[in-house]
């Protein structure tokens, strides 16, 4: 009886006969094919870590420079690309499921909605004629 | 064949399809399907909580925004009065927290521990390197009477040191350092909050993973907490440069 329990904890699934149960691999570990167990290599980790010191290093670099009214900018164009490195490879997002990629975007696009409805209140009221 | 037998032996019964075809591993909840649908979930989960954060960090982002637009003098002036190398530093410990974070959810799907802990143990370390920088940050700033409050003195905005390059702010300019200050206790000190908050899940983490729970396939945890760290990672790469960055030239 006890031959029927294929232990979780064993790397290849086995079925009572001792037979590979690769097929039905429920963790679906060993299934190089699929996409929501991609494992994202060191070697990949180690390209978005030099990615994200170099924003860094150049976030620094670019505010030491006056460009008028392109500093503020040029800092958020560097921030919004660090964090979509993390995002995609660091977070996986790139590797995920449609439902994921769609939760992800939806929330940061709600979120710029609220900034720019918000921004579009204080541009557009009659400063200083109440 | 009696009639008897069939009455005391009854029919087998029904097992659905699904709990027939395999084995399920031991981290599977039985409300699920599969292994691979679970974990589809718990990261769905996770992201939806991550979006509140998005909402709860964005209110904060927006209120300097408004701010820094209305008296963007006193927060150059504010700005410059942060220690900028200290910063810089916190922003490298930070991300390279965050890759040995990546590490570990690497070290998991490979299924080794060994790995893992070292990854585990290297985010706590550079976690509490990261603290340990913004606590002589908030010490300086005590001692200098730039927090905001009935001790805050403005004096270092309105007559700037001799050998400072700063502009010197009319003391009505000078006050409104306050509300510079206001959100850079808010937003740092809440980030900082999430990371302390983070290290404890860190220690638990790491005291479940030596007995290898979760290199035995069970990644979840370990990788639902690596979007967590990610995520403090992210508010920070913003927080860098608004805060410590607005007129460095």
């Amino acid at each position: 009886m006890s031959d029927h329990q294929a232990t979780s904890h064993n790397l290849t699934p086995v079925d009572a006969h001792h037979d590979n149960l690769d097929v039905h691999d429920p963790a679906n570990i060993t299934n190089p094919e699929h996409v929501a167990h991609h494992i994202v290599s060191p070697a990949v980790y180690g390209m978005i870590f030099g990615v994200l010191m170099v924003g860094t290093l150049l976030t620094v670099g670019a505010s030491m420079v006056n460009l008028g009214h392109f500093n503020a900018p040029i800092a958020i164009g560097i921030a919004v690309t660090k964090a979509v490195f993390v995002v995609l490879f660091f977070m996986h997002v790139k590797y995920s499921s449609r439902l994921v990629k769609l939760t992800v975007a939806a929330g940061f696009f709600t979120f710029l909605v609220l900034v720019f409805m918000s921004l579009l209140d204080y541009v557009s009221r009659a400063w200083g004629q109440w | 064949m009696s009639i008897a037998s069939t009455i005391t032996h009854p029919p087998e019964p029904e097992i659905h399809p699904s709990h027939d075809v395999h084995e399920h591993p031991f981290y599977q909840k039985h409300h699920f399907e599969t292994a691979e649908q679970q974990r589809e979930a718990a990261s769905f989960g996770m992201w939806l909580f991550l979006l509140t954060e998005i909402m709860f960090f964005g209110g904060l982002f927006f209120a300097y925004l408004l701010y820094r637009n209305w008296y963007y003098e006193a927060f150059v002036s504010a700005s410059n009065s942060l220690n900028m190398p200290l910063g810089l530093i916190n922003t490298i410990v930070l991300i390279s927290s965050s890759f040995t974070m990546a590490m570990g959810v690497w070290s998991a799907e490979i299924r080794n521990k060994k790995y893992l802990q070292i990854s585990l143990i290297a985010t706590i370390v550079l976690g509490f390197v990261f603290l340990g920088i913004k606590t002589v940050e908030y010490h300086d700033k005590f001692v200098e009477h730039h927090v905001p409050g009935a001790s805050f003195d403005i004096k270092d905005f309105v007559n700037p040191p001799k050998d400072s390059l700063e502009k010197p702010l009319t003391v009505d300019m000078a006050n409104k350092t306050q509300i510079y200050f206001s959100l850079y206790f808010a937003m740092t000190g809440v980030h900082a909050l999430h990371m302390i908050i983070g290290i404890a899940i860190l220690f638990v983490l790491l005291w479940k993973a030596r007995t290898g729970l979760y290199t035995t396939g069970y990644v979840q945890p370990i990788e639902n907490f690596g979007l967590y760290w990610h995520f403090v990672d992210i508010v920070w790469i913003f927080l860098f440069p608004f805060l410590y960055l607005i007129n460095r030239h």
